[in-house]
């Protein structure tokens, strides 16, 4: 890690496990929680790529590495509030609430993966780039215009924070003082592309300063930090204060996705480095040092989330394949003339 | 309410195309409190067009307001609140300033209740003016109808007329899906009539014989179908009857009526102000291929634009936009066969 990009960063449990920031720590519950939360989204992206392996799922994006940054915020939320995931932040939304079962079929390219849960307020993983922060605009103002205190999150990473959406969105989450929290996941990489490639800017935070908004600049890996912050900028949109932009500084260990060669842009070097900080291992040291965890513990914890996990597969395999007349299914409301026509004409041909 | 409006009793009221669309705003706004409209210039100006004149004093800032000048934004914005639960009705300035929305348009605005089986959905209206007739600025008089059309799960309304205006549009306000209503520039104040007070809707994919005719059938929408009357009109008084069938919608297009005048008439012409190559007028040339050939007397005959951005240059603007002259050259054409 150079210095500048340590520059105006806030860390509370450093990569040692060492807290340097005692006044911010939270209770002890809260800290088994946030180790929770990023221990079941560990566990996850470890068992997604070993999915896809076996053929069990589709190309997938892994975050392992990132769990700070993605369980951190969306601890931060209520499930009154909205959250709008990326493609790389399966951690995100399954720390928010969405089913282990529904994630699975997501990346299986099923249909029933693509049902988002009735009532759940988190939309499904985004893939066109920075799309869905003025996605999160209008949410926001959205419940805000209904007489609701909620907020909307979305996520973004450093390549995404080039695409002008990323732009407007905080210019209008500024201009219409919407309560919109902005994380920006700073994990060095947009595929091939380093951030140094991809922008001239170092604290990506600071772009907030160009719309009026807060920036915020946290140590993404670790999650005592990265919640502290994040609770701060809903508190203060939930309260009419406006829209905040984090930038969570993290790395991006794993490939692109499950089909990409980083020995083609990279060398290792860097990912050990940052393998020394890795957000679970860090919270982890930090509470066996203080008596607050231990072996018993993390075997039972261990237990619990393979057996949720393994719960979940079984009930994703449950649902069956789609049928080829679903193709035309859901485009409207109500069918056009045409839709019923071409529906039809599926039906005739392949008879489901 | 502008000053082009006159009050003549009860039941109706004399209105321009601008007029009636600007009451069909006030009607929405009064009675669904989740419709909101928002764009650039709508508030405090009420549009650049005045279509939103006075909605913001009558509603208040929460609920009709400017927003920064981005379409993308725009358009990217209105969807989160279709999403959360509202109603959004924005403004594009002129449809040749929607394509910086294009990758919000085509990446998620018809797609959503699709990528979620239905939990979610976006009921949201994109209006903006479109064509040409009006000698306006270079890039202000685009006709990209067939751009959206060519979306799936995004409905396309293009009125011709101001009682047509209002019904169709407070049928797209309270249509739960996605729908580009595209105003013709220059009927917003050609023409005037009779326009019903209060709330009434006008539905979606049901087109409209203007002229009823058995010799021709020429189809066209929006800022074409004065022209096309015109030419018909023309021809009536030579004994040729012209069918004119006004599309109003092209997504869901109304085939049905397109069918049976041609079935009947044995004769069509199609007539669009936007270029030739790709346009929607194809999809109709296509529809008749398919579903009428035996019953053409005649090849099917298209008026359009050409394949050249609409020419800002005033004194050939109408040799580009088709007109009663070249409607009524077509005609003869598909007569003379």
């Amino acid at each position: 890690m150079t210095e500048p990009q340590e520059q105006d960063m806030l860390t509370i449990i450093d990569a040692s496990g060492g807290c340097v920031r005692p006044d911010l720590v939270p209770d002890e519950e809260t800290l088994a929680r946030l180790y929770r939360a990023m221990r079941r989204a560990r566990h996850f992206d470890e068992r997604a790529v070993v999915l896809h392996r076996q053929g069990r799922m589709g190309v997938y994006p892994p975050f392992g590495g990132m769990e700070a940054s993605q369980a951190g915020t969306a601890l931060a939320l209520t499930h009154d509030d909205w959250l709008l995931p990326t493609y790389r932040d399966t951690g995100a939304a399954l720390t928010y609430g969405l089913p282990i079962s529904q994630i699975v079929l997501y990346w299986r390219t099923s249909p029933h993966g693509w049902a988002m849960p009735e009532g759940l307020k988190v939309l499904p993983f985004y893939i066109p780039i920075a799309t869905q922060y003025p996605h999160a605009v209008g949410c926001a103002l959205a419940e805000r215009m209904q007489g609701r205190r909620n907020v909307a999150m979305a996520y973004i990473g450093d390549g995404g924070s080039s695409e002008g959406d990323f732009h407007e969105a905080l210019n209008f989450a500024g201009a219409l003082d919407a309560p919109c929290v902005f994380v920006l996941q700073n994990n060095g990489w947009a595929i091939s592309v380093p951030t140094t490639a991809q922008t001239r800017a170092v604290n990506l935070s600071r772009r907030a300063e160009g719309y009026g908004i807060p920036g915020v600049r946290v140590d993404g890996n670790d999650i005592v930090a990265v919640h502290h912050v994040t609770r701060e900028a809903v508190e203060r949109a939930r309260a009419g204060g406006g829209p905040t932009l984090i930038e969570t500084v993290t790395y991006r260990v794993k490939p692109h996705t499950v089909s990409d060669d980083p020995g083609r842009y990279r060398t290792e070097d860097l990912t050990r480095e940052w393998l020394e900080k890795d957000p679970v291992t860090r919270l982890r040291t930090y509470l066996t040092t203080r008596g607050l965890w231990d072996d018993a513990r993390e075997d039972a914890l261990t237990r619990d989330i393979t057996q949720e996990f393994e719960a979940a597969v079984e009930e994703a395999d449950r649902f069956s394949e789609p049928t080829p007349s679903e193709i035309v299914d859901h485009v409207f409301a109500t069918p056009t003339p045409q839709l019923t026509e071409q529906r039809a004409q599926l039906l005739e041909e392949y008879g489901a | 309410m502008t000053a082009t409006e006159v009050r003549t009793g009860t039941g109706t009221r004399t209105m321009t195309m601008v007029a009636a669309i600007n009451d069909a705003l006030a009607v929405a706004l009064e009675r669904d409190a989740k419709v909101c409209l928002f764009g650039e210039d709508v508030g405090v100006m009420g549009g650049v067009f005045r279509a939103t004149d006075g909605l913001q004093a009558r509603f208040g800032r929460e609920r009709v307001f400017d927003t920064p000048l981005a379409e993308a934004g725009i358009v990217g914005m209105g969807i989160g609140m279709g999403l959360a639960g509202m109603r959004p009705v924005a403004e594009i300035q002129f449809a040749g300033f929607l394509y910086p929305a294009l990758d919000q348009i085509l990446s998620h605005l018809g797609r959503y209740r699709h990528r979620t089986r239905g939990r979610f959905s976006v009921p949201m209206v994109i209006r903006a003016p479109y064509g040409g007739g009006v000698h306006t600025p270079e890039q202000h008089a685009d006709s990209p109808e067939a751009v959206l059309a060519h979306v799936p799960g995004v409905k396309v309304v293009i009125p011709s007329s101001p009682t047509d205006a209002k019904g169709l549009l407070l049928a797209a306000i309270e249509d739960p899906d996605p729908v580009f209503f595209f105003e013709s520039i220059k009927l917003y104040r050609s023409t005037k009539e009779e326009v019903p007070e209060g709330h009434y809707t006008v539905p979606l994919g049901k087109a409209r014989l203007v002229r009823e005719g058995d010799d021709v059938t020429v189809v066209c929408y929006g800022g074409m179908v004065e022209v096309c009357t015109k030419a018909a009109d023309a021809a009536r008084a030579h004994g040729i009857g012209v069918e004119v069938v006004d599309l109003r919608t092209l997504v869901p297009m109304d085939t049905e009526t397109v069918l049976a005048s041609v079935r009947k008439t044995g004769r069509v012409v199609i007539v669009t102000e936007a270029p030739r190559t790709g346009g929607f007028h194809n999809e109709i040339a296509a529809l008749v291929a398919e579903r009428a050939l035996d019953s053409l007397l005649a090849p099917v005959v298209r008026v359009t634009g050409f394949d050249a951005p609409y020419p800002p240059f005033t004194s050939v603007e109408d040799t580009y936009r088709p007109n009663a002259t070249r409607v009524a050259k077509a005609i003869k054409q598909v007569l003379d066969y």
